[in-house]
């Protein structure tokens, strides 16, 4: 979870770390785009070799969410 | 498991037109600028005119090619015309490019309804139509000259291009070896909903509404899931590769230019990393041209590789995905080939 949070948080290029954690709402997050959302599914590809579907990140809230679908294909 | 190879058989030329009227692609969201959006998806300008159909530019893409190849136009045994635009529902485009160009009315022509993945699907059927020598020489036309997509008219991340590959029948060579796929349950990934014979054209259709995605859209215009694409493109697309090179024993190192489907550049930077191609080994038009749908790989070419090929043995892996879903990969070595300039036009 935590190397998940992580690799998150990478993709953010102007967000503080702080502000990643499981409970983070990740899309009320300013720099959360549609741009992110596609480097969210190019890291869980790249990481995780898990496929997500668009369904994947528009039912999920916080990157517990995230993550827990990503357990889920894994 | 979808490979075919097709012997006896060689790529003669490639040439691409497109609208000389330049766009520059504006961000549609709030979320990003101008700036960032081109950035990200890696389009500076487009070309874009309505003035012409996808088959007006095949059409002079393909008086181009025809006169600096020096083919005899009666020696052409063959059209195959790959577009999601063609000129009308019925009859199909081939047959009017056959009068239009002055070819034999003893031409196989033929129209192919798909798009991202069209010129490997078109490239492996003209292939098979040659291999046996019963036909010598043939034009593969791509293209797709689409309207517009949205009613924002500053969001093109779609060009207009039309694209000729010249094909031929010679006895001894290599050919092409293909590996192509389709998945169907993803038909609304990329749809234009309305105007076929599911959903026949009405009043209706025209209503403005805003789409999944915040975009406002009729439904003449085409629907995009960008993140089911998006996912589908950087997984399908190398693993297809990577199956097309372990049937044939290919070492991708050896390959000189990998050519794919030009959706967008965060999509070919991705399948370029994971199969360990440096962007000195791949073809592009992205950046001046936006995604031009089935053109995308012969206009890289074109684009991308004239002045640099023609003349010496040049082995490709190119490979094309979207719309269907389908997909197509296809290796083949080019050697002594014509490239002509991009056909530009007003």
């Amino acid at each position: 979870m935590e190397k998940f949070i992580q690799l998150f948080a990478d993709l953010f290029d102007e967000t503080d770390s702080s502000l990643f954690t499981a409970k983070t709402k990740f899309k009320e997050l300013d720099e959360w785009s549609s741009l992110t959302a596609l480097s969210t599914i190019a890291m869980v590809d790249e990481e995780y070799d898990v496929t997500f579907k668009g369904d994947d990140i528009r039912n999920a809230s916080t990157i517990e969410d995230l993550y827990n679908t990503v357990k889920s294909k894994v | 498991m979808a490979f075919l190879e097709f012997k006896n058989v060689k790529i003669a030329g490639f040439s691409a037109a497109v609208p000389q009227e330049k766009v520059l692609p504006k961000s549609r969201s709030a979320d990003y600028s101008d700036a960032d959006y081109r950035k990200s998806v890696g389009v500076e300008e487009t070309r874009i005119d309505e003035k012409f159909t996808t088959s007006d530019l095949c059409f002079l893409a393909a008086e181009k090619l025809i006169a600096d190849l020096e083919w005899d136009k009666s020696d052409i045994d063959a059209i195959i015309f790959v577009s999601q635009y063609p000129d009308y529902i019925l009859p199909a485009t081939s047959p009017i490019l056959q009068d239009r160009l002055g070819l034999s009315q003893e031409c196989y022509a033929a129209d192919i309804s798909l798009g991202c993945s069209g010129w490997v699907y078109g490239l492996s059927l003209v292939a098979g139509l040659l291999s046996s020598g019963g036909l010598k020489k043939a034009l593969l036309m791509v293209g797709d000259a689409r309207r517009a997509q949205n009613e924002n008219p500053n969001d093109p991340l779609f060009g207009y291009a039309g694209a000729v590959t010249a094909v031929e029948y010679k006895k001894g060579e290599r050919g092409f070896c293909f590996h192509h796929g389709s998945d169907g349950s993803g038909y609304e990934a990329i749809i234009v909903y309305d105007g076929g014979a599911r959903n026949p054209f009405t009043r209706e259709s025209l209503d403005v509404k805003v789409c999944d995605d915040g975009v406002m859209r009729n439904r003449l215009q085409g629907f995009m899931n960008g993140m089911d694409v998006f996912a589908f493109a950087i997984t399908t697309a190398p693993k297809s590769i990577k199956k097309l090179a372990e049937k044939h024993h290919i070492n991708l190192d050896d390959i000189d230019y990998l050519v794919l489907h030009q959706a967008n550049k965060q999509i070919n930077n991705k399948i370029a990393k994971k199969l360990n191609f440096e962007p000195e080994r791949v073809a592009e038009s992205l950046t001046y041209f936006g995604n031009t749908s089935s053109a995308s790989i012969p206009l890289s070419i074109v684009a991308g590789l004239k002045g640099k090929i023609e003349n010496q043995p040049t082995k490709f892996i190119c490979c094309g995905f979207g719309v269907g879903l389908s997909w197509g990969t296809v290796y083949f070595e080019t050697n002594d080939i014509v490239i002509s300039d991009l056909v530009e036009v007003e």
